[in-house]
C-alpha cells in the first residue's frame, strides 16, 4: 500500500505544543532570560552574561543549602525505603483488613502539603502540641524551634509520616503481582523467610522499588512547603533546603538573576540524578538478564 | 522415604462446607507404596492438584489425617516434610544463575560445597543443561525454566517423594518423551516414590507402574494400565482410557443376557439383578463389525488413524465406535456388530458390577 504524505497531519499537534509551550517551555525561558540578565524593575534588562552563574557555583550559602539537601533525601531514603518494604510485607494480603490498611496507608497522601505542615508545627509545640508536650512532660528537652537538632528530627519524622505510605502502596502492588507458585516453590525448596525476600519478592519488586525510589528522591529534593510551615527553615539556616533557599532569594531579597541562575542548576541537578538512578537500575536489569555466557 | 498414608481425607475450599458438593476432594482413604511410581489421572478440575498439595503441606485438608510412614504430618509444614515437587507453570528463581538455581534446595538444607556441585553437575547432565549452567535463570525460555524447575524437584536425594503437577505442559514433544524417560530411569535407579499427576493417559501410561484415576473429587479407580483397559471400574474411566474410549449402552441386565436395541447380546458370565441405571460397556477393539450376526449398526464413516481404521457409526441412536483391523475390507454389507462376550463390562449407576462368578477384584473401588 502507498503511504499518502500530507504534512498538514502536523496541524493535528499544534494543540499539544501550544499546551507545552505555554505550561513549560515559555515559563522555563523566562527563567532562563532572568539568569542571564539584570534588571531593576520597571522591565529594564542589562545583560549580565554567565555572572549570576559563577556567583552561585561559587555561593557558599548554596553549597550549604545543597549539603542539606543530600543529607535530607539520603535520610528519608534511607527510612522510607527499607521502612515501606516492611510494612508491604506485613500488610493483610485480601479481605477487610487489607481494605482497612489501604485506605489508613492512603490518608496521609491525601492531605495536603501546607496541612501536613501545620500538623506537625502545632504537633511540635512544647505549649500546646502533643508531641511537645508530651516529649517536654517525660523530661526530654525537645523544641523544634531552637535546637537544630530536634527541627531535623521533626522535619524527617514529618516527611517519614507523610511518605512512607507511598512506598508501602507501590511494594505492595509488587507484592501482590507475585504467583503463588513462587511461594510454593520455596516452601519445596525450605527456602528461609530470608532467602523467599532475596530472591523472590525483591525481584519482583524491583520495578515498582525504581519508582518508589525515583518519586521519593525528586520529591524529597525539591521538598518547600513542609518544612516551611514548621520551622521556616531555620533554626538559623539549619533547615534551609534548596527550594526554601530560593524562595528567599527570589521573593524574599528579590534578587532575580542569582535565584534564576539557581533554579536552572537545581533543575539540571534533579534532572541528573533521576537519569543517573535510571540508568543504574535499569542497566543492573539488563545485565542480569542479557549476559549471553557460554551459549 | 515412605509410605504415604491418607486416612479419612477430605478438602474443601469452602469454610463451612454444606453438602458432598461443596468438597473439591471427597473423602477418601488411599496408601502410596512407599517407592511407587504413580501417575494421577483425571480431567481438569478433579481434585488432583489439591490432592498434591495436600501432600506436600501446601494445603492443609479439612479433615482427615495424612501419614508419612507412621508419622502423621498433617500439620506439619512443607518444609517439614522433605518433599519435592514440580508445578505445572515453570517456577525458577530468576535472579540467580541455573546453577544457584539447581544447588537453591541444596544450600538450603545447608550441604557442603563439594557434594552441591557434584548434584549439580549430574542433574545438569540429566536436563541436557550443561552448557547453560553459568547463565541467569531470567529470560531463559519456558521449556528451559521448566526443565530447571524439573531438576530442582530431583535435586535432592532424599525426599520423602517426588510430586509433579503435569510438569510437561509446556516442554516441546520430543524433549517431553525424553524426560518422561529420563524420570522413569531416576525413578528404577533411586526408587523415590513418585506421583505424577496428568490428563494426558499416554504420559500417565508410560510412566506409571500403577495409575490413580480421579473423577470428580473421588479416587475411581487405582491399577496397572492392563487393568483399567480391561476391566474399568467406573464408566469415567472407561472412555478416558483408550482411544476413542469404551462405548456405553443403557441396557436392561438379566442373568447372562443384556437386551438392547431391540435386541440381546451374551454377557459371557450371569449377574445378580441390577436396580438403578444399567448400562454395558465394550472397548472398540473389543467390537467386530459382522454381516449378520449381532445387533444392527449404521456405519456413518471410516477414518483410517495408521496402524488400524476407526469406523464410527450408530447404534440404535447412539454413537459406537469400532478398531478394524488392517486390510478387512468395510463394505455395505456389514450391517451388524458383534462384542466379545468376556470384554463386556456391566455398570449399574456408573459403577462397575461384578459378574456373579467373579472374584471382588475390579469391583466398586473405594
Amino acid at each position: 500500500m502507498e503511504k499518502t504524505q500530507n504534512n498538514r497531519a502536523w496541524f493535528l499537534v499544534l494543540p499539544v505544543l501550544v499546551v507545552v509551550a505555554f505550561s513549560a517551555v515559555i515559563p522555563l525561558m523566562t527563567v532562563v532570560n532572568y539568569s542571564v540578565n539584570d534588571t531593576f524593575g520597571n522591565n529594564q534588562f542589562f545583560w549580565a552574561g554567565l555572572e549570576w552563574f559563577e556567583e552561585m557555583v561559587t555561593s557558599s550559602r548554596l553549597h550549604e543549602a545543597l549539603l542539606r539537601q543530600i543529607l535530607f533525601s539520603a535520610i528519608i531514603l534511607a527510612i522510607e525505603v527499607p521502612l515501606g518494604i516492611f510494612i508491604a510485607l506485613n500488610m493483610p494480603k485480601g479481605g477487610f483488613w487489607a481494605s482497612l490498611c489501604l485506605i489508613l496507608m492512603a490518608l496521609p497522601l491525601l492531605i495536603p502539603f501546607n496541612v501536613v505542615g501545620t500538623i506537625w508545627q502545632i504537633f511540635g509545640r512544647v505549649d500546646i502540641g502533643l508531641l511537645g508536650h508530651t516529649l517536654a512532660a517525660l523530661g526530654i528537652d525537645y523544641n523544634y524551634t531552637n535546637d537544630p537538632l530536634d527541627a531535623w528530627i521533626t522535619v524527617v519524622v514529618m516527611d517519614v509520616w507523610h511518605w512512607t505510605s507511598l512506598v508501602a502502596l507501590l511494594c505492595y502492588a509488587g507484592l501482590q503481582s507475585i504467583p503463588q507458585a513462587y511461594y510454593q516453590a520455596a516452601k519445596i525448596d525450605q527456602a528461609s523467610r530470608w532467602a523467599v525476600f532475596r530472591y523472590i519478592e525483591l525481584p519482583k519488586m524491583k520495578g515498582v522499588l525504581l519508582i518508589a525510589v525515583l518519586l521519593r528522591f525528586m520529591d524529597s529534593f525539591m521538598i518547600y512547603t513542609e518544612p516551611f510551615v514548621v520551622t521556616g527553615g531555620g533554626p538559623g539556616n539549619a533547615t534551609t533546603f534548596l527550594s526554601i533557599d530560593l524562595v528567599k532569594m527570589a521573593v524574599g531579597q528579590f534578587d532575580l538573576g542569582p535565584a534564576a541562575a539557581f533554579s536552572i542548576m537545581y533543575f539540571l541537578v534533579i534532572l541528573l540524578v533521576s537519569w543517573v538512578f535510571y540508568t543504574v537500575m535499569t542497566n543492573m536489569d539488563r545485565s542480569q538478564s542479557d549476559i549471553p555466557e557460554a551459549l | 522415604m515412605a509410605k504415604i498414608t491418607l486416612r479419612n481425607l477430605a478438602h474443601s475450599y469452602l469454610p463451612h462446607p454444606k453438602s458432598e458438593k461443596d468438597f473439591a476432594l471427597k473423602e477418601m482413604d488411599h496408601v502410596w507404596q512407599d517407592g511407587g511410581a504413580y501417575a494421577l489421572l483425571g480431567s481438569s478440575g478433579c481434585g488432583k492438584t489439591t490432592l498434591l498439595n495436600i501432600i506436600s503441606g501446601l494445603v492443609r485438608p479439612s479433615q482427615g489425617r495424612v501419614l508419612f510412614g507412621d508419622t502423621d504430618v498433617t500439620d506439619a509444614p512443607t518444609a517439614a516434610r522433605n518433599i519435592a515437587q514440580v508445578f505445572q507453570f515453570p517456577v525458577v528463581y530468576d535472579t540467580m544463575t541455573v546453577r544457584d538455581n539447581l544447588a537453591f534446595p541444596l544450600r538450603n538444607l545447608g550441604k557442603d560445597a563439594g557434594y552441591i556441585a557434584q548434584r549439580v553437575d549430574a542433574i545438569a547432565r540429566m536436563i541436557g543443561m550443561e552448557e547453560s549452567l553459568g547463565r541467569k535463570a531470567q529470560g531463559l525460555t519456558a521449556d528451559a525454566k521448566q526443565k530447571i524447575s524439573l531438576g530442582r524437584g530431583m535435586v535432592r536425594e532424599d525426599v520423602n517423594a517426588i510430586l509433579f503437577d503435569e510438569p510437561l505442559t509446556v516442554i516441546d514433544p520430543l524433549m517431553k518423551w525424553e524426560l518422561r524417560t529420563q524420570l522413569k530411569s531416576l525413578h528404577r535407579q533411586f526408587g523415590h516414590t513418585m506421583i505424577y499427576v496428568t490428563h494426558d493417559q499416554t504420559e500417565a501410561l508410560t510412566f506409571a507402574d500403577k495409575v490413580v484415576v480421579m473423577y470428580d473429587g473421588r479416587v475411581v479407580q487405582m491399577g496397572t494400565p492392563e487393568e483399567l483397559f480391561e476391566r474399568p471400574a467406573h464408566v469415567f474411566v472407561g472412555y478416558f482410557i483408550g482411544s476413542p474410549g469404551m462405548n456405553l449402552f443403557d441396557a436392561r441386565i438379566e442373568g447372562n443376557r443384556a437386551h438392547l436395541a431391540g435386541g440381546a447380546v451374551d454377557l459371557g458370565a450371569a449377574y445378580d439383578p441390577l436396580g438403578g441405571h444399567t448400562q454395558i460397556g465394550i472397548r472398540p477393539e473389543h467390537a467386530v463389525l459382522t454381516a449378520e450376526t449381532g445387533l444392527p449398526v449404521r456405519i456413518l464413516r471410516v477414518e483410517d488413524v495408521g496402524r488400524h481404521r476407526l469406523v464410527r457409526a450408530e447404534l440404535d441412536g447412539q454413537p459406537l465406535n469400532v478398531v478394524a483391523p488392517e486390510g478387512m475390507a468395510i463394505g455395505a454389507d456389514l450391517t451388524h456388530v458383534s462384542f466379545a462376550p468376556q470384554k463386556i463390562s456391566v455398570y449399574a449407576d456408573d459403577w462397575r458390577v461384578a459378574a456373579r462368578n467373579e472374584a471382588s477384584a475390579g469391583g466398586r473401588a473405594a
